[in-house]
């Protein structure tokens, strides 16, 4: 095997992405300390209303990028063992535990102070763990809650229903009601439609950042360097922050892909990985990969909170409704299983992948449970090699480094025999040819 | 072993084995007596007059129990998935599941949701209805969508039946389910005030039947059961009284039932079965029927862990019961892996031990054949409660 050296990359992009993310948390730990009179809430990342939150001039604080960064950071371990002491299963999801660890920590994180929350606004989109996760904060904490019923996709068509829209439209209208009682203030209509505009604009250079990953080398790695970004088009969609990372990131990239720069000295595989990463493993995980000249061409992951690669925008014309679309049918969480297996297809084809990857975490088990059936359905009736792996996103007793580099290393192995059979059969047939 | 002195309850007898039969001999009797189509219902709660009023008999689907090997569906779901969800795919695959023509699924867990897709894939003739039960209570949308999304549930089950209900039909379908669910309510109470009159293992198997047995044929056996069991004379035994917490999905095998009243337990109350007597009063019967059953489920219904009702922490609720039942403990009996349940325990302990409520856990998995381990537990359980 030829050894692949892992060069740098996004570097004016991962700087930039540190100092906003530095600036947000420093808003975060000022109203945890009293130095801000600024409202909160809490929410989750898959399909939720950031943008209502923002309107109201509330920071939206997201609970599942508080506890992976610390899981990044090593630190999880003994948040989750707190909250397992708690009465937590060792089963249960670590992402809740680290969170309720954190919380009994006193919301004190390496890169901040978490405030408690002004309102527990759990946007149930598909992940019935977020229910049970802000119920308990609810109890814990004394905060108030409101779940925002998102109906499950289960139209043929993926689509969802004139009742679906209007019912999540209705629920929106009775959050907007609870957020002017915390805020003290009337919702100032122009200011949704600003940041819904700004939603669609980010949106749009997303998208666009994500059909580069099409071309060959892909200019940088649809997984291990989509979280990047991805911290930013979540924590700080709607501003115009965000607005300006995004035109700064897609430059970047844009001028990368035509150079025809990649990720790595030279693109050996093009993956798509399923699954959400091994936070607290994320480098040593990454290097199982670079060592092959694997690079993720496309990723389900990075959909989690919105999929915008397919056409969707927000629309500041139908505020409302089009937060709805996005909560309901524009993110990967509240689409059925299968219409995740239709995604994968798209990007091996779209996306010109050679391979399927699948990182099952036991976490969470919207994205894992059934990922068995997954394999076998790329693997006997797409005929996509594909690698089904287990760790987990934030727990580190999970992830077995020698056993999982095991299974990447024969993975790639078969895969580059499988090309080597391949042109020594094409070269065969072209000499009985001539 | 028997449980009691007194003259066994003749449907229990003949139930008893029928219960855990993946066979569904019953099932395949009514297909063939009546011509019609079945549709199983996976845990936890189901619509199931949508399904009776569309003339087809709705059964309860609690996957394979004890009686089956999981040697396909082990490939499909991980080693950290509920054994339910795998059990029942592989009823699928070795065919078991040829007298059901459709399989509804609910919103109550993350792997339930992905079994009904994968359900779908591999058993495309046998068509897979999901269906979402709203988890925003409060919301004043929530029960007229949910009424909208049960007359979307009924065309799904209309196409596969050939029948579809009018108004009248389901609110036939209403009163024949109010009527088996207020002699479940009866015989709840019966045992709670009495539980040396009808033991817990009978009462499982009597709910259990009416999960796979026509409305019309369920309610006279409960009734007979009932006044069976009313006139026993039998005098209570030095057992501790507890409330059992934690298997409203998966079950636990009957025998383990058993072993938890033998270890010397009175089971007060229970969340076995529960979505099957889910609702506290009957349906009501007037006006438009979708949305009578959708605010029944919003507003007046059972706690399940897989219904979040901010109105009302399911914690607090359990420590109401324990207290109200006058239970000396709870034991928490939880399926491995169940996320729901395993969730709820950390707040159930945290309520209970605030109260001062002793409890036990204890982890059962529905294939389990070995009880030994688990009976000595709470032997040592009560004991120690029974000599304190």
């Amino acid at each position: 095997m030829k050894n692949a050296t892992e060069i740098r990359y996004q570097g004016k992009v991962h700087e930039l992405q540190k100092e906003l993310m530095g600036a947000y948390y420093a808003q975060l730990t000022d109203i945890a300390k009293g130095r801000s009179s600024q409202k909160n809430a809490h929410l989750l990342i898959a399909g939720n209303p950031v943008e209502l939150v923002r309107a109201f001039d509330m920071l939206p604080v997201f609970p599942e990028v508080n506890v992976l960064q610390i899981a990044a950071r090593k630190a999880s371990l003994p948040l989750i063992q707190k909250a397992e002491e708690l009465g937590y299963a060792v089963d249960n999801c670590a992402y809740v535990k680290a969170d309720v660890g954190l919380y009994l920590a006193g919301y004190e994180a390496p890169y901040g102070t978490i405030p408690k929350a002004d309102l527990l606004l759990c946007n149930y989109v598909g992940c019935n763990v977020y229910l049970n996760w802000f119920e308990h904060l609810s109890e814990l904490t004394g905060a108030p809650a409101v779940n925002i019923d998102v109906p499950f996709i289960r139209s043929a068509d993926g689509e969802p229903s004139t009742e679906d829209i209007a019912y999540v439209v209705k629920q929106l209208e009775e959050l907007i009601a609870q957020l002017e009682t915390i805020t003290g203030k009337a919702l100032d209509w122009n200011k949704l439609r600003r940041t819904v505009e700004l939603s669609a604009y980010v949106g749009e250079m997303w998208s666009e950042i994500k059909s580069l990953t099409k071309l060959r080398p892909a200019p940088y790695d649809a997984y291990f360097d989509s979280v990047t970004m991805m911290a930013v088009l979540y924590c700080l969609r709607g501003t115009e922050e965000a607005a300006r990372f995004f035109e700064i990131a897609l430059a970047d990239l844009k001028e990368r892909a035509a150079s025809h720069k990649g990720p790595l000295p030279e693109e050996r595989f093009r993956v798509v990985i399923e699954g959400p990463p091994p936070w607290p493993f994320l480098r040593v995980f990454r290097d199982m990969f670079t060592r092959w000249g694997a690079v993720a061409v496309a990723s389900t992951y990075s959909t989690v909170g919105g999929i915008w690669e397919f056409g969707f925008r927000h629309d500041p014309d139908h505020p409302l409704e089009s937060i709805a679309r996005h909560m309901l049918s524009q993110n990967l969480c509240n689409r059925n299983f299968l219409q995740r297996y239709d995604q994968m297809e798209r990007y091996v084809n779209e996306w010109d992948a050679d391979a399927i990857v699948i990182h099952s975490v036991k976490s969470c088990r919207l994205f894992s449970a059934g990922q068995g059936d997954m394999r076998e359905y790329f693997v006997r009736e797409k005929h996509v090699p594909t690698l089904l792996i287990e760790s987990d996103l934030e727990d580190p007793r999970y992830f077995s480094q020698a056993q999982l580099r095991n299974r990447i290393d024969a993975f790639f192995e078969a895969l580059t025999q499988r090309r080597v059979t391949a042109a020594a059969d094409a070269a065969g047939t072209a000499e009985a040819v001539v | 072993m028997t449980l009691t002195a007194y003259a066994p309850l003749p449907v229990v007898e003949y139930y008893k084995d029928v219960v855990e039969d993946r066979e569904f001999p019953t099932v395949r009797e009514w297909r063939r007596r009546t011509g019609r189509k079945v549709a199983g219902s996976f845990p936890v709660y189901s619509p199931v007059e949508l399904a009776h009023a569309a003339r087809m008999l709705p059964v309860g689907l609690f996957g394979g129990g004890n009686q089956i090997e999981i040697a396909h569906a082990d490939s499909r779901f991980q080693s950290f998935i509920c054994s339910i969800v795998k059990s029942t795919l592989e009823l699928g695959f070795i065919d078991k599941l040829a007298p059901f023509d459709a399989l509804l699924f609910h919103s109550i867990c993350d792997p339930a949701r992905n079994l009904a897709s994968v359900m779908q894939r591999n058993f495309p003739d046998r068509k897979s209805i999901y269906v979402h039960l709203a988890q925003n209570m409060t919301s004043a949308g929530a029960a007229d969508y949910l009424a909208y999304e049960y007359r979307r549930v009924t065309k799904e089950l209309a196409e596969v039946s050939g029948y579809a209900p009018t108004d009248d039909d389901l609110h036939a379908s209403l009163a024949a389910f109010n009527a088996v669910r207020a002699r479940l309510r009866e015989l709840y109470a019966l045992r709670a005030a009495s539980p040396e009159k009808l033991s817990t293992t009978e009462l499982y198997t009597l709910v259990r039947m009416s999960t796979f047995t026509d409305p019309s044929e369920a309610e006279p056996l409960l009734a007979e059961s009932l006044e069976a069991a009313r006139a026993r004379d039998a005098r209570p035994k030095d057992r501790i009284r507890v409330v059992v917490v934690g298997s409203f999905c998966e079950q636990p095998p009957v025998e383990l039932i058993t072993g938890l009243e033998e270890a010397g337990c009175y089971i007060l109350d229970d969340d076995f079965l529960l979505g099957w007597r889910l609702f506290k009063r009957d349906v009501p019967l007037e006006g438009d029927p979708y949305l009578a059953l959708a605010r029944s489920y919003l507003d007046d219904s059972l706690h399940a862990s897989t219904k979040h009702d901010l109105r009302d922490p399911r914690a607090a609720s359990l420590v109401t019961s324990a207290r109200a039942h006058q239970a000396d403990a709870v034991i928490f009996l939880g399926a491995k892996f169940c996320e729901p349940g395993l969730f709820d325990y950390a707040l159930y302990r945290r309520a209970l031990e605030k109260e001062g409520i002793p409890h036990l856990f204890l982890e059962f998995e529905e294939k389990m054949w070995m009880y030994d381990k688990i009976r000595t537990e709470v032997e040592t359980f009560v004991e120690s409660m029974l000599f304190e």
